[in-house]
């Protein structure tokens, strides 16, 4: 027999799927890597493109107005953390631990703030507790009038809370659903008190959880824009800092250097994500039995108050908004009335801007949909170029990493630079559409690999086997067993686009604003009653979108359902 | 073997300096039911995904009726494969899943519609045409499975552990249903298991490996009763191993290793001059059967470091008041006894159970 080794020719299968993982290496090579390697030279080299080390981080840390700024931005969101981790912590608690009622209520209620762009929360504050608040003024002078010092640390606290508080309770809810009873059993058995139990079963297994919910709050109030320029006043922090730096000095070398700061706490809670992940993976085996809840009635009464405190304060804020968005002169005539939604007489030109968003909304949708969940198929689900896919992958959760701000100041550095050949799409909707997709693009990644892992490998393998080629059973099985997961996915899109500020900030053109940006610009004009009409009908948008996935999916959901079950 | 149908010529895989397989020939006759029988990590799954095309050989050839696939992509090989899981298309009905591979061939509507009926026909489950592999049994589950690896009319079928997901009484009972299709259908066929009672009651030829090679090639039978290495005495079936200073009156080779499987081992009542003496140190209750632990003994009644199993009928044991700590007489039929030489006893590798 010949000792020569015989190579297997390519198939149409094998070619096809070499090149698409090529191409999506290379488009989140230059969509993800290449403007973040821009950020990055900007803040390490000079304007000549000398290495000047950290030359820049010593000026700015030289600089007592920015170093305040970088402390205030440090405390703000660790008190925030604090706060927001601990609140959810109980409320996740009630929601997968008691046997209150209105769980599922409850459970809507807390995704609330979701759809709310954050300067929405700071405007509530202002209709709150302001100089003419409802409850400064004591319900418009009808009850002594209370005082406090909304605009500054703790303005930003609150609306970060409230910000930050459905994302914490997701990851809580999660990593509480998931218990060994036999724990309990044995630790019941030992004699264990319910406090022991708490501290010795419940604690250690949620603790992966709490440090993701903890690094989550954090990142997320360090890098948010929302809230300070509505609440903020003269309290400065880090957001703020590199709007005004780039937008109103134009210095993009500091704006970079700040970028930097503000990077790195997310790519330290992404490390410790990816930490967290593995572990948890292994927590839970499947000789585990799911957590027994047994009624106790106090307890379950206490709780119950506490879930209710809770989303009356959400359903307080909201309505506070609502309610400004349709009194005619707060709060001299409370008369309703609805022309605070004709934006024409306001800074905010218009209706435009409002279409504007739901356009982008429905790009990024559609466009971050597809391309998310081929880009999981293809990472996940082929055989070839193992190396390539597990660079995607890295890629692919990059972003997580990336807070909005960040990816908007490094796409207008890097694709507003006149050498790059993708100039031509600055100032377009279609670097808004990328900057949302890549910006919001780690979680339906996520969300996408975890529903194609629950499908048996072998699809691929039996199609092979039988010469269909692949894309057609990715078209015939993949995508209908998939079904749910991907229209969760545009949703999240969908929904996330709307309220988003940060990425966009830096990108929209004077020609094509969007809903967000209008309503800072009409906060910052003044028009705060317009503010709230937008941000009202930003708020809308999304719970009926919300509403008509809930209805339009049931069907979908159930027939996969069925197909699944063994 | 003159003319073999479906040939596999000095196959060799490594994974960097993992070496998978090393040069394996197997010759398989048309229309046989091979069995790759090993422990886990042998290499057989490494095998079956070269046949398919999903691995790529290091080194090596295949032949399919003269034909060498070697270099061709798995679309290009014309077989049929069925799955751990079975891998049916939930999404689709008994009837689409078996029309799915006929579809991607240029075949009119009509003439996949006539394959599908009488594939169908064939696997005796035309009423359930239309239903979701969810609302199937799982015996009705691997038949539509096994009708979508043959509509294609395949050179020859992969099997990959085929019944490992299923529980212990409904795999015996699609066994049997697995050999008649196979009878009926008579395709040649390669099935990977770790199951040696599942590769001895349903192939034609066991192919047992172990570390990457090749250990012996027979019928059921051959490889029962005459294992070529303690590994293949080991692996298939129980077996006791025999030091020959156990034969102490029997004039037996000092370097050949002796073995005599559990049922061939008969007890003695009353005893003969040369009967083995024991005394019974357990007994596990199996049901048809008791398999019973001795203890050897000396002629003088003195214990002896060995212990040999053997099976003994419910009835035979309950007859003879079998229990604990009584002394037997026992006999191991020369016929019986199988014996390795040291060359064989070298192949022992791998399983190290004694």
């Amino acid at each position: 027999m010949s000792t020569r080794t015989v190579r297997q020719k390519m198939g149409r299968d094998e070619l096809i799927q070499k090149i698409l993982i090529t191409g999506i290496v290379i488009v989140l090579f230059i969509s993800v890597l290449m403007p973040l390697g821009d950020l990055f030279s900007r803040a390490f080299l000079d304007e000549s493109g000398q290495y000047i080390g950290f030359s820049n981080f010593v000026h700015y840390f030289a600089t007592p107005a920015l170093v305040q700024s970088f402390t205030n931005t440090l405390y703000v969101s660790g008190i925030t953390t604090i706060i927001s981790v601990a609140m959810a912590f109980l409320y996740a608690f009630a929601l997968t631990r008691t046997d209150m009622r209105g769980k599922t209520f409850f459970r809507y209620a807390a995704m609330l703030p979701l759809f709310a762009p954050t300067m929405m929360h700071g405007i509530a504050l202002t209709y709150l507790f302001g100089n003419q608040g409802i409850l400064t003024t004591g319900f418009f002078g009808l009850l002594p009038g209370f005082e406090m010092e909304l605009y500054g640390p703790l303005g930003i606290i609150i609306s970060e809370v409230i910000y930050t508080f459905p994302q914490a309770y997701l990851i809580m809810a999660v990593s509480l659903a998931f218990a060994d009873y036999n724990l309990y059993e044995a630790a019941e058995t030992m004699g264990a008190s319910r406090l022991r139990q708490f501290l010795t079963v419940t604690l250690p297994n949620v603790k992966y959880g709490l440090v993701s919910a903890i690094f989550v709050c954090f990142t997320l109030s360090f890098t948010d824009f929302g809230a300070p320029k509505v609440v903020g006043g003269q309290f400065n922090v880090l957001a703020t800092d590199i709007y005004k730096q780039v937008i109103g000095q134009q210095n993009t070398t500091m704006g970079a250097t700040v970028g930097i700061i503000l990077i790195l706490p997310a790519i330290l809670a992404f490390i410790v994500d990816r930490i967290v992940e593995r572990k948890q993976n292994s927590a839970v085996t499947a000789k585990s039995t799911p957590y027994k809840i047994t009624p106790r009635r106090w307890r379950d009464h206490a709780f119950f108050a506490y879930c209710s405190l809770i989303t009356a304060s959400i359903f307080i804020m909201l309505g506070t908004v609502v309610f400004a968005s349709l009194v005619k002169v707060w709060p001299y005539d409370l008369s309703m009335t609805l022309t605070h939604f004709d934006f024409t007489k306001v800074a905010g030109e218009g209706m435009q801007p409002f279409w504007n968003s739901l356009l982008v909304a429905f790009y990024s949708a559609v466009a971050g949909t597809v391309i998310t969940f081929v880009n999981a198929y293809i990472i996940e689900k082929t055989r070839f170029l193992k190396g390539m896919r597990q660079v995607g992958y890295f890629l692919s959760i990059l972003p997580l990493a990336l807070p909005g701000l960040v990816i908007g100041l490094a796409y207008i550095f890097f694709f507003n630079h006149p050498d790059n050949p993708l100039n031509w799409i600055y100032g377009t909707v279609l670097i808004l559409v990328i900057a949302n997709i890549v910006h919001f693009y780690a979680v339906p990644f996520i969300t996408a690999t975890t529903a194609l892992k629950k499908l048996d490998k072998e699809f691929e393998l039996a199609s092979e086997s039988m010469g269909v080629p692949f894309y057609i059973t990715f078209l015939r099985v993949t995508v209908p067993m998939s079904l749910p997961a991907i229209l969760e996915i545009a949703v999240y899109y969908f929904i996330n686009s709307m309220v988003t500020i940060s990425a966009v900030v830096f990108l929209y053109s004077a020609d094509f604003k969007l809903a967000s940006v209008s309503i800072v610009n009409m906060d910052d004009a003044g028009d705060v009653a317009a503010a709230a009409a937008m941000s009202v009908l930003i708020v809308a948008t999304n719970i009926v979108v919300r509403i008509v996935y809930e209805i339009g999916t049931r069907k979908v959901r159930k027939k996969t359902e069925a197909w699944q079950k063994r | 073997m003159a003319n073999p149908y479906l040939s596999i010529k000095g196959i060799r895989k490594t994974f960097g300096k993992f070496v998978a397989l090393t040069s394996i020939d197997i010759d398989i006759k048309k229309n046989e039911f091979i069995c790759l029988l090993g422990p886990s990590g042998c290499g057989k799954t490494t095998l079956l995904r070269i046949l398919a095309g999903l691995e790529q050989p290091t080194d090596g050839r295949i032949f399919v009726g003269g034909r060498d696939i070697t270099a061709l992509p798995p679309a290009k090989r014309n077989f049929g494969m069925m799955f751990q899981s079975y891998a049916l298309f939930p999404n689709l009905t008994a009837a689409q899943n078996i029309a799915y591979g006929l579809q991607a061939k240029k075949l009119s509507k009509k003439e996949v519609q006539e394959k599908v009926q009488e594939v169908l026909a064939l696997i005796d489950l035309e009423h359930i045409r239309d239903k979701y592999p969810s609302q199937l049994s799982g015996g009705q589950q691997q038949r539509v499975a096994l009708a979508r690896a043959i509509a294609l009319s395949p050179d020859f079928l992969l099997l990959d552990e085929p019944l490992s997901a299923l529980d212990a009484k409904v795999r015996l009972k699609l066994r049997r249903e697995l050999r008649n299709l196979h009878e009926k259908i008579g395709i040649t066929t390669i099935m990977v298991t770790h199951d040696q009672e599942e590769a001895l009651t349903m192939a034609d030829r066991i192919v047992v490996m172990n570390n990457a090679e090749v250990v012996q090639v027979g019928t059921p039978q051959e490889v029962y009763q005459k294992p070529n290495s303690p590994f293949v005495a080991d692996f298939v079936g129980a077996i006791n191993f025999l030091e020959p200073s156990v034969f102490s009156g029997h004039a037996k080779g000092e370097d050949r290793l002796l073995a005599i499987r559990p049922e061939n081992i008969h007890l003695m009542e009353p005893e003969a001059e040369y009967s083995q003496k024991a005394i019974v140190q357990d007994m596990e209750f199996r049901g048809s059967f008791y398999r019973v632990t001795l203890q050897l003994t000396s002629e003088q009644d003195g214990i002896l470091p060995h212990l040999v199993t053997m099976d003994l009928p419910v009835g035979q044991t309950h007859r003879l008041g079998l229990s604990r700590d009584k002394r037997v007489a026992f006999e191991m039929p020369i016929e019986s006894l199988i014996s390795f030489d040291q060359a064989a006893v070298a192949k022992k590798t791998g399983s190290d159970q004694r």
